[in-house]
C-alpha cells in the first residue's frame, strides 16, 4: 500500500496539475515583476509583460535566469518581498567565489517542508518512525529541509547534522532510527562501518532517503544489502527551495517533481530551446508558489531526462532521471558544490601561482578533494615547519571559501601539465555519471 | 662563519633522487653532505657541494626549487664526547638547534657536524667564546685539500 503524505496534490490528475500551474505562473509572473526591478528589467529587455503570460505554453517566453544573475543580484537584487516578511535565510556556494543566499517567508518554509514530507512518506515513512538526519545542519539545506518534512509526518525527528560517525551509530542502535536521511557516500560509509562491527542486528534502520550527490544504481544496491533497507534518490537545490524539489517513491525509477510548486523543462543547454519530453538536456525550475525568492526559468546546470508515463505508484507528477551530468564545471564534493574558480580565487588571494590541478576521488565511499599546487621560490623554505605552516594557511582559505576540507598537495614546478589553450584543472575519477 | 646549504624541493616519490644526482654529476658538481627530510608529499634536500653558487644556476636550469641557507659547520674529533661539548655550548645558551647531520671529511680524524640555529650571530659568539670555532667556506673546502 503506497504511502502519501498529500495524496490529493499527489495523486491528482493530469488536468488539475495543469490548472495550478497555469494559474500560479500567472500570477508568480505578475508578483516577480512588481517586486523584483532585475527580472522586470529582463523582461522588458525581450518586450514582455505579464500579459503575455497566461499559461505553462507561454513559459518559454521568459528569460532564464542563471547563477551568474544571482551573483549579480546578491544579496537582496532577487528578493520579492519585503526583508521583514522573511524568516530564514540558507545559503549555497555560488560561481566566483560569492555564496547564493535564498531567503524563505514562513510560507515558503512551509512548502518546502511539505515536499520533504512527501519524500519521507514516499519511503514508507510514519509518525511512528525515527528519522535520523545526517545531512549538515545551518547554512546547507540539508539538514534544515528534512528535519522540517519529518516534523511535518509527526516522525520522531533526530537532528544529527553530519560527522560524528560514532555517536551517529550509537544513536542509531539506542534510539532505533528507522529511516537514515544522508549523502549516498555517506550512507556507504555507515553501512560498511555499521557492518564491520557487527551491528547489523542493533540496527532497526527500513529506508533511508539519500541525496545532494550523485550515485549508482550499483551504490544503492550496496547500501540496501548491508543496511537491509530501501534506498530511495532525492533531489534539490537551495536557489529552488532545497531537497524535496523532487524525490524516488517505491518503483525507485525516477524522482517526481513537486510540479504544484515547480514547473521543469528541459532545454538544450548551447541554444536554450525547449526539447521535447523525453529528450537529454539541461533542467529548468520555475517555481510557481515561493513568495520571498521566487526564481523564474532558473538554469540549475543539471542534465537530465523527463519522464511522463504513468507511474506505479500512483503519483502523476512528472519523474525526472538521476542527473547525467553538468552543463558547467560545477563538482559536487561531499554534498557541497565546488566550482574550480573558488579554489584559483583562493589560491591567487594566497600569492601561490594560477596553475593547479584539482583531483576529486572516490576512497571507501568518500570523496577526496585534493588540491595540487606547483611550488615555487616564493613559497620555498629550507623549513618544512615553515612550508606546513604555509600549507595550513591554504586549507584553512580553502575550507572556509569552500565550506569542505581539501588535502593539499604541493608538487614540483612545471609538473602540472599546460595544455594548450585550455588547461586540464579538473580530474574526477569517480566515475559517477 | 657559515657555511652555504642549498637546499631543494622534491617530491616525494620514486626517482627523484636519482633525477638531481644526475643533473649534479652532469655539471661536475661534488656532493660532500646530503640531508633529506621528508614528509608525506615532498622532501627537502639539503645539500653542502662544492659550487654552490654554480649549483644553483644548474639547479635552477634544470626546474628545481632551490635556495641558499646559511648554516654553520663545525669541525670536532672523530671521537665519543665530542658533540656533546659542542651541543651543551648551545644548550647552555639557549640557542635551538632545528636540524643536524655529520659527515666525515678527507682529514684523518675529523667529522664535520652542519648545523642549522635558530639565532647564527648568537650560535658562532657562543661558540667562538668556549674555543670552538665555526668553519667558514674557505675551511670547509681546506678539509678536501
Amino acid at each position: 500500500m503506497e504511502n502519501y503524505y498529500q495524496p490529493e496534490v499527489e495523486c491528482a490528475s493530469r488536468e488539475q496539475i495543469r490548472k495550478w500551474q497555469d494559474e500560479r505562473l500567472a500570477k508568480q509572473v505578475k508578483h516577480v515583476y512588481d517586486n523584483v526591478p532585475y527580472y522586470r528589467a529582463k523582461m522588458e529587455e525581450k518586450g514582455i509583460v505579464p500579459e503575455d503570460i497566461k499559461s505553462v505554453d507561454d513559459l518559454h517566453k521568459l528569460p532564464f535566469l542563471t547563477k551568474e544573475d544571482l551573483r549579480e543580484a546578491y544579496p537582496y537584487g532577487l528578493l520579492a518581498v519585503p526583508l521583514s516578511d522573511c524568516v530564514r535565510i540558507q545559503s549555497t556556494s555560488g560561481t566566483t567565489g560569492r555564496r547564493v543566499v535564498a531567503f524563505y517567508t514562513q510560507h515558503d518554509l512551509d512548502l518546502w517542508d511539505d515536499c520533504c514530507a512527501r519524500a519521507i512518506m514516499a519511503a514508507g515513512g510514519t509518525k511512528d518512525d525515527v528519522v535520523h538526519v545526517c545531512y549538515g545542519y545551518g547554512l546547507f539545506t540539508g539538514g534544515p529541509g528534512l528535519n522540517g518534512g519529518s516534523h511535518k509526518v509527526g516522525s520522531l525527528t533526530l537532528p544529527m547534522s553530519s560527522g560524528n560517525t560514532d555517536r551517529q551509530i550509537q544513536f542509531m542502535c539506542d534510539l532505533g532510527s528507522t529511516i537514515l536521511c544522508c549523502t549516498p557516500s555517506y550512507a556507504a560509509y555507515l553501512a560498511e562501518t555499521i557492518c564491520e562491527r557487527g551491528l547489523r542486528d542493533k540496527i532497526k534502520l527500513k529506508a533511508g532517503i539519500f541525496g545532494a550527490e550523485a550515485w549508482s544504481e550499483e551504490m544503492r544496491r550496496d547500501v540496501e544489502e548491508k543496511l537491509g533497507i530501501r534506498a530511495y534518490d532525492i533531489y534539490g537545490l537551495t536557489e529552488i527551495s532545497g531537497p524535496g524539489v523532487s524525490f524516488e517513491c517505491s518503483a525507485q525509477g525516477g524522482m517526481h517533481i513537486n510540479e504544484d510548486h515547480f514547473i521543469a523543462e528541459i532545454i538544450d543547454p548551447a541554444t536554450g530551446e525547449v526539447l521535447p519530453d523525453g529528450e537529454k538536456g539541461e533542467l529548468v525550475f520555475t517555481s510557481i508558489t515561493k513568495e520571498a525568492f521566487p526564481l523564474l526559468r532558473y538554469r540549475t546546470r543539471d542534465i537530465c531526462v523527463l519522464n511522463r508515463e504513468k507511474c506505479s505508484c500512483g503519483r502523476t507528477h512528472v519523474r525526472m532521471s538521476k542527473p547525467m551530468g553538468r552543463s558547467d564545471d560545477m563538482l559536487i564534493v561531499k554534498g557541497v558544490n565546488v566550482f574550480p574558480s573558488q579554489i584559483e580565487t583562493v589560491l591567487l588571494n594566497k600569492g601561490y601561482p594560477a596553475n593547479y590541478q584539482i583531483i576529486v576521488s572516490r576512497e571507501k565511499n568518500s570523496d577526496k578533494l585534493e588540491v595540487q599546487v606547483e611550488m615555487t621560490p616564493e613559497m620555498f623554505s629550507d623549513s618544512i615547519r615553515e612550508i606546513e605552516v604555509r600549507e595550513r594557511e591554504l586549507i584553512e582559505a580553502l575550507k572556509s571559501m569552500l565550506g569542505i576540507y581539501a588535502v593539499v598537495k604541493l608538487v614540483a614546478p612545471k609538473t602540472i601539465a599546460r595544455s594548450e589553450g585550455k588547461a586540464k584543472r579538473v580530474i574526477d575519477n569517480r566515475n559517477l555519471y | 662563519m657559515t657555511v652555504k646549504q642549498i637546499s631543494v624541493f622534491v617530491e616525494n616519490k620514486p626517482g627523484m633522487l636519482a633525477e638531481l644526482a644526475n643533473a649534479l654529476n652532469e655539471n661536475k658538481i661534488n656532493m660532500r653532505a646530503l640531508s633529506l627530510a621528508e614528509t608525506k608529499d615532498f622532501g627537502i634536500i639539503r645539500l653542502i657541494l662544492d659550487d654552490p653558487f654554480n649549483a644553483v644556476r644548474v639547479l635552477k636550469d634544470c626546474g628545481y626549487v632551490c635556495s641558499i641557507t646559511k648554516v654553520l659547520a663545525i669541525a670536532i674529533s672523530n671521537q665519543p664526547g665530542s658533540l656533546g661539548k659542542v651541543m651543551q655550548i648551545l644548550g647552555d645558551n639557549q640557542i635551538n638547534v632545528e636540524y643536524t647531520y655529520a659527515f666525515t671529511a678527507g682529514v684523518k680524524d675529523k667529522a664535520c657536524m652542519i648545523l642549522r640555529v635558530g639565532d647564527n650571530e648568537k650560535a658562532i659568539e657562543a661558540l667562538t667564546k668556549n674555543g670552538v670555532k665555526p668553519l667558514c667556506q674557505d675551511d670547509l673546502d681546506e678539509l678536501y685539500r
